[in-house]
Order: structure tokens, then sequence, then C-alpha cells
């Protein structure tokens, strides 16, 4: 409720220029879709899981812990990361309920091999869990050029869970994905959960006093 | 307004079909029936509305919701003419009411007087088929400002020294600059360049029926939930929807002109949502459907007469395709820019349009950008700096510092048009509806890379000028994707080197009309679509004059 209030007051006090007619015509329809949107996924969890059962879910749940840790800033956990997850394993992500499912197996075997004192992966300390999973990926940065339209192509246990776990962390709030939740991860890369926003929008343009035709181009020649 | 009862029967002889939605058939549409004729619209996408869009990354990015789905019209992709085509996603485009216009990042530079008489100026250029447009910049110019007034572009006249002339100022200020906007400006100044406010045809100012831009950040690849991004299902398609002349059918896959005897056309045959097949009746047909599939249609459209596809005696329909040549740097600042807030694009410069083959050591020319286009999970998996761990609190810090205070440099720059660069019908591969898939080949001409790597190492001098804690540069190689398609059936005087006249009729079927990004005979600098829709509004004008001197009919 508190974010619907200062989505109002935000509306009645900067929203008196140009846009004030078309928003007052379409802005509750698009209020009270973000609001239905919210409510469901609060009134939906903590819930019951669709895929997992209780101790796989847990393992996930560590596994995305680690992906994306709980610092000074909230992560997966505090975003429901392991919620979204399960949702897209019955919805968009259904083609990987094997690949889950076997690779939850193999890490399990991986953890007690690497330490033999330990049962699954969620018992194991956050060091040895950041070792664990470097044996499935081990931290190459390979950060290439961002693609515009990921492939849909087949990828590891690994990446699968980090992709899953990214976009679980940052996917728009107000979506039907049971991700980021409270905006959560938002609040940790610094992007405010708003859904319009006016100038000035940062540090750089804040004090910009309008734009001036450059004075060099007097003599410039027209091409 | 939208979803009214048919307006026409398929067997009514309407006075136009138009194949596709987009920047081009949403302006031939309005045009058109504004002017009293009977139109019927068939786009092969469904009629989503303002309520339907929204910021959810993996149903837009990942599950095509707005875009062509490669499961249902895969296509395949090869480099060169001799080797065998491997199914592999080459395009994107919009596959809804409003095509690619509903998601463009809304770039609208004009096309300067040189890209439509650059052979004339550097001759020949070897391994392109680079030539002269038949109608020049003052042909086209009216037109251009017919776009921005009645399409909606906002921007400042005057400000670039590089401009063309122009008959009339913007209709509507820039939009706000971003912080993004502001580096590049000083940075770019201090460099001795020309920045200004880019023009986009995102609206500063609201028009009835459509708001302001709100500055809510997911903007290219996402659709616009307040009708301020002009696209033809916010601006031109309304307006031909109120004449009460036309009718937008969706979920309409045309895959077949029909010619009568005489080899004239007579209609359009496509299946319905229901995969049925139906048939429009018409007195003339315009295609509208991009690039890809307007040469893919008239091939599919292969008869006794006409064996190689209809409008191909030239034998280049699909030919000469080119994309834009792009590259990409990328700077992260001190203090926090936010610009995930607003539309892409505040600032761009055209000290590079023109460069000087002599000196530069290759042909072409170019634009460059500053823009932050990406959304949260796009950024996170694709944003980062080279050597940023994947996953960990290294991650994390890196991407929760970057996300505010990343800036890219986009650079844009010329296609030389190459022959073997096409699209065609693969043998093998077949789409959800049983038809042949689009095979596309394509390698760029090595002028293309050279530029992109020149204009590469000016938006590093720029990111450095600007004071970057920290920088990159993706070096740029041979595309394999793209969203521009054009020039695959290209305009021309010569029925032999061209597929259509300038005044977009095609020369062997007087009655069937082609306009969208096919129709360019140069790639321009970067940004297609304020050509595309000048076109357009032209074309309307010719086929008009044709129509009303009983041209068109039998």
């Amino acid at each position: 409720m508190e974010s619907n209030l200062s989505r109002r007051g935000f509306l009645s006090q900067t929203l008196t220029g140009i846009s004030a007619a078309w928003v007052s015509a379409h802005w509750p329809a698009m209020l009270s879709a973000a609001t239905h949107a919210r409510q469901a996924v609060k009134s939906a969890s903590p819930a019951k899981f669709d895929f997992f059962s209780p101790e796989q879910a847990a393992e996930i749940e560590a596994f995305a812990s680690r992906i994306i840790p709980t610092t000074d800033t909230p992560g997966a956990h505090e975003a429901g990361v392991v919620f979204f997850i399960d949702r897209a394993l019955i919805t968009f992500a259904k083609d990987n309920q094997e690949l889950y499912s076997e690779g939850l197996l193999e890490l399990q075997a991986r953890s007690h091999e690497l330490f033999p004192a330990v049962n699954k992966f969620s018992a194991a300390a956050p060091e040895q869990q950041d070792q664990i999973l470097e044996s499935f990926d081990p931290q190459s940065s390979g950060a290439g050029r961002r693609p515009f339209r990921r492939s849909a192509g087949a990828q590891s246990f690994f990446e699968t869970v980090r992709v899953h776990t990214i976009s679980g962390f940052l996917i728009d709030p107000d979506s039907d994905k049971r991700g980021n939740r409270d905006g959560a991860g938002w609040k940790a890369i610094g992007r405010e959960n708003e859904h319009m926003f006016q100038p000035p929008f940062g540090y750089y343009d804040k004090d910009y006093p309008g734009w001036k035709p450059n004075p060099a181009n007097a003599d410039k020649p027209k091409s | 307004m939208t979803l009214d009862l048919p307006k026409y029967k398929t067997t009514d002889e309407v006075d136009f079909v138009v194949i596709g939605s987009g920047a081009a058939g949403g302006i031939v549409a309005k045009e058109l029936s504004e002017n009293g004729f009977r139109v019927v619209v068939l786009e092969q996408g469904p009629y989503l509305t303002e309520k339907d869009f929204g910021h959810d990354e993996i149903k837009v990015l990942n599950q095509d919701f707005l875009t062509n789905h490669p499961d249902l019209q895969p296509n395949t992709f090869r480099k060169t003419p001799d080797e065998k085509a491997k199914p592999q996603r080459a395009i994107a485009y919009g596959r809804l009411v409003g095509g690619t216009s509903t998601h463009f990042t809304a770039n609208f530079w004009r096309f300067h007087e040189i890209d439509f008489k650059e052979r004339s100026k550097v001759g020949a250029i070897s391994g392109s088929t680079l030539t002269d447009w038949p109608i020049s910049y003052t042909d086209l110019e009216p037109y251009y400002t017919k776009v921005e007034w009645e399409i909606g572009v906002s921007g400042l006249a005057g400000a670039s020294p590089f401009d063309p002339p122009r008959s009339k100022p913007y209709p509507m200020p820039p939009l706000p600059v971003k912080s993004g906007g502001v580096i590049f400006e000083r940075a770019a100044r201090k460099l001795g360049w020309n920045p200004f406010p880019a023009p986009m045809a995102i609206l500063s100012q609201p028009r009835p029926g459509r708001s302001a831009c709100i500055n809510c950040g997911f903007c290219l690849a996402f659709a616009c939930e307040v009708g301020a991004k002009s696209s033809s299902l916010a601006a031109a398609i309304p307006m031909a929807e109120k004449t009460g002349r036309c009718e937008i059918r969706p979920n309409s896959y045309v895959h077949r002109i029909e010619l009568d005897a005489n080899g004239r056309a007579t209609g359009a045959v496509y299946f319905d949502a229901q995969r049925n097949v139906q048939r429009q009746k018409a007195k003339a047909v315009v295609v509208c459907a991009n690039g890809a599939e307007t040469p893919r249609l008239l091939l599919l459209s292969a008869n006794k007469q006409f064996p190689d596809g209809l409008a191909n005696s030239s034998g280049i329909v699909g030919k000469n395709l080119m994309f834009n040549s792009g590259a990409l740097s990328v700077g992260v600042f001190e203090h926090p820019l936010n610009d995930y807030k607003g539309f892409a694009v505040s600032r761009i410069l055209h000290d590079f349009y023109e460069l000087d083959p002599d000196k530069v050591g290759f042909h072409g020319g170019g634009g460059l950008d500053a823009r932050f286009d990406m959304t949260p999970i796009n950024f996170a998996l694709g944003g980062l700096p080279p050597g940023t761990p994947r996953w960990g609190k290294g991650f994390k810090d890196v991407l929760s510092n970057n996300f505010t205070r990343t800036v890219e440099i986009l650079c844009h720059g010329t296609s030389l048009p190459v022959e073997n660069n096409s699209f065609s019908l693969d043998p093998d591969l077949k789409d959800a509806w049983g038809l042949p898939a689009l095979r596309m080949t394509y390698k760029d001409h090595p002028d293309d890379v050279k530029l992109s790597n020149w204009l590469n190492a000016r938006a590093a001098e720029l990111l450095q000028a600007a004071g970057a804690q920290k920088q990159w540069s993706y070096p740029a190689g041979e595309q394999e994707f793209s969203v521009h398609l054009l020039g695959t059936c290209r305009m021309g005087n010569d029925p032999k080197t061209s597929v259509i006249n300038s005044d977009h009729q095609t020369h062997d079927i007087k009655n069937l009309f082609l306009c969208d990004g096919s129709s360019l005979v140069t790639s321009g600098r970067g940004q297609p679509t304020m050509t595309i829709e000048a076109l357009a509004f032209r074309a309307s004008d010719r086929i008009r004059a044709l129509a009303k001197r009983g041209d068109l009919s039998a």
C-alpha cells in the first residue's frame, strides 16, 4: 500500500504538467493492474512449491544465495528467487525440469565428494558452497558482448540456475513471474521501483543549463 | 476503437489490400483511407493495445511476446552462397499490429543528401552494387516533414551543422537530456565535435489520445503503454481506422499474392487465426511486410507466368540486403547517471557522416549516440565489463555499482550493398504453416567492418575525454543478426537492376506496389525508419495519383 500511496502522491504533485490529461484517463487501469499483480505476489508467498519438493527448494535457495548473496543489500533470498524458479519450471522454463532434477542430484554428490562430512549442499558452510560451485563454474569471467536476444540453446545446470537466479532477482516485480519480491533486487542495484520518472534523472544532468548551440559552429562548413 | 466487426468481406473487391501494418503499412493505410479508398490491412500478428504491454523482460525478450518467434518461423543463416545454411536466428521484427515500430529505439534521423547520390559522388566500390537513388533528398523532404508533424517527432531544428535543409522546424521540443547525454555533449565539444539533441519519434508533448513520454525506462524492445512512442499502432493506425474505410485484420498471415490471366494482382491469400486459407480480393496490392518478409512473399507467390517469383524479372528480389554496421563502447562513471530512466537516446553527433575515403582508407560514414537501452536482467547478463566475476559477491558489487553509472556509445554506420547478401527461400526448412523458411545469406563488405572499428575508436576517445572511470569497447566483426532489413527490393529506373520504380510500383506488375525497408537503395548511416516512413507518405501520394488517373484498373 505504501507504494500505491507514494504513486498517487507523485501523480497529484508532479503530473499537473504535460501528461496530466492522458494519465487521468488511463492511470486507474494501470495502477489497478500493477496493484493486483503485486498483491498476488504477496499473498502467494510463502507458499507451497509447485515443482520443487521442500528439500529441493532448500538446495536451490542455498545455491541462489551464493550466486547473489545477501550483503548490506538484499540478495536472492530476500527477492524470493526460489519461488520465481519454481514457477518458471512449470511455465516458461518447463523444458528445464529434468536438468534441475538431475542437477540437484549432481550437486549433492559433488558436495559430498568434496567435503565428505557434508551430505547436502545447503548444509555446507558458505565458503564450502563457493568451492562446490566453482567446481561447476571456475568464475571464468567471460562478459562477452551483450546479447540482444539470448539464445534458447541448451545450457549447463550451473549456467541455467545462474541465469534464472539473476532473472528472478531483477524481473519487473509487477509481472506475474513471482520474482524480485518487494523490488528487493532493484533496491540492490539502485533502480527506483517506480513506473514513471521525471528529470533531472541523475548527477550529471541535474545542473544542466539547457542546450546551447556550439559557438564553434559558426565557422564550420556545412557538409 | 479496435476489434470492430469486419468492415469488408473477403469477397468484396476493396480498393487496396495492404500487407503488413508496421512503419510503412500503417502510413500507407492512413493515407489511402483518408483519401477515400477502401483498405484492408492484413497483419500476421495479433492486435495488442496499451493495456497488453508491460515491463516483463522474460515475456518480451525471451518469449518473443512482440516479435517473430523462432519456433514458429525459424530461419537459416549462411555467410556465402556456396555454404549450406544452418538454422540460426538471424532476424527479429515486430509481429503485431504496428510491426517493428512498436518496439524500436525511435531514433529518427533523416537521411542526408549524400545518401541518395553517393555512387555519383564516390564512384564504383569494389565488391559493392552501390548505386544512386532515382529520387533525391529534395523529393523526399516534404515527406520527412510530414512524418515529423503527423506521426510525432521531437527534436531541435538547426542544432546540427550537418543537417540537410528542412522546410519546417520539429513540431515539439527535444526530450529531456539524460546524464549520459550531458556527459556525451561535454566530452564531444571538448574534442571539437558537434553533439546535438537526438531527434526521436517519442512525444515530448501530449497529443490527442497519446501521452508525452513518462520516462518509464522500458523502451527499446518494449511497446509503449502510454502511446508516447510514435509507432504505427499509436499514431497512423488510429487515424486510418477513424476514416471508417480501413479495416485492420490481425492474425492474417499472407503467403501468396494472386494474379489473373493478364498478370495483374487480384488480392492476397492468407492463413487466418485458425489456419484456414482466406482470400481477400482487391483492385491493387501494397506489400509493406518488411525487408525480409516482402521478398519472401514475392518468392512464395511464384506461378507459371512468373516461375522465379513475382516482380522478379531482374532476378534481384531478396538481394542487396543491408543491415547497417555498428559497434559499441561502454563507460562507467563516478556518480549515478540513472540512465535507466527514460527513453534510450538523448544526444547524438554526425561529425563523421561523410568521411573522406582517401583519408580513412574505406568507404562510408556514421553517427554516434549516447544511450542506455538495457533493462535490468539484460544488463546483469550482458552489460558488465570484461573480467567481472559471473556470480557471488564480486558480481553483485560490480552490478550494484554499475547499473546506475553506465552509459554506452553506440556507433551506427553504412552497410554497402552486396549482391550476394540476401533473403531467399530455404530449400529444406519449413515454418509452422508448412511454408519455406527464410534463408539469410550475409557477409559484411570489408569496408563496413573497418568503418565500425574506426567509429568505435572515436567512441573510446569520447569516453576518455569524458573522464570515464572504466571503459571498454567491443570490436566489430562480421554481423550475423539484424533488425534493420534493407534494400532487398530496391527502387530504380532500370527494370533490369531494380524491382520497383520511383512510384513504388513493381516494374513487372502494374497494380502491385512495395514499400518498406526493402525499397531502400542505400542504407544511410544507421537509422532507416524515418526514411521508410517518409517513403510511405510519398508512395501513398504516387499511388493515389496513379489510381485517380485510372491507371490501376484493368
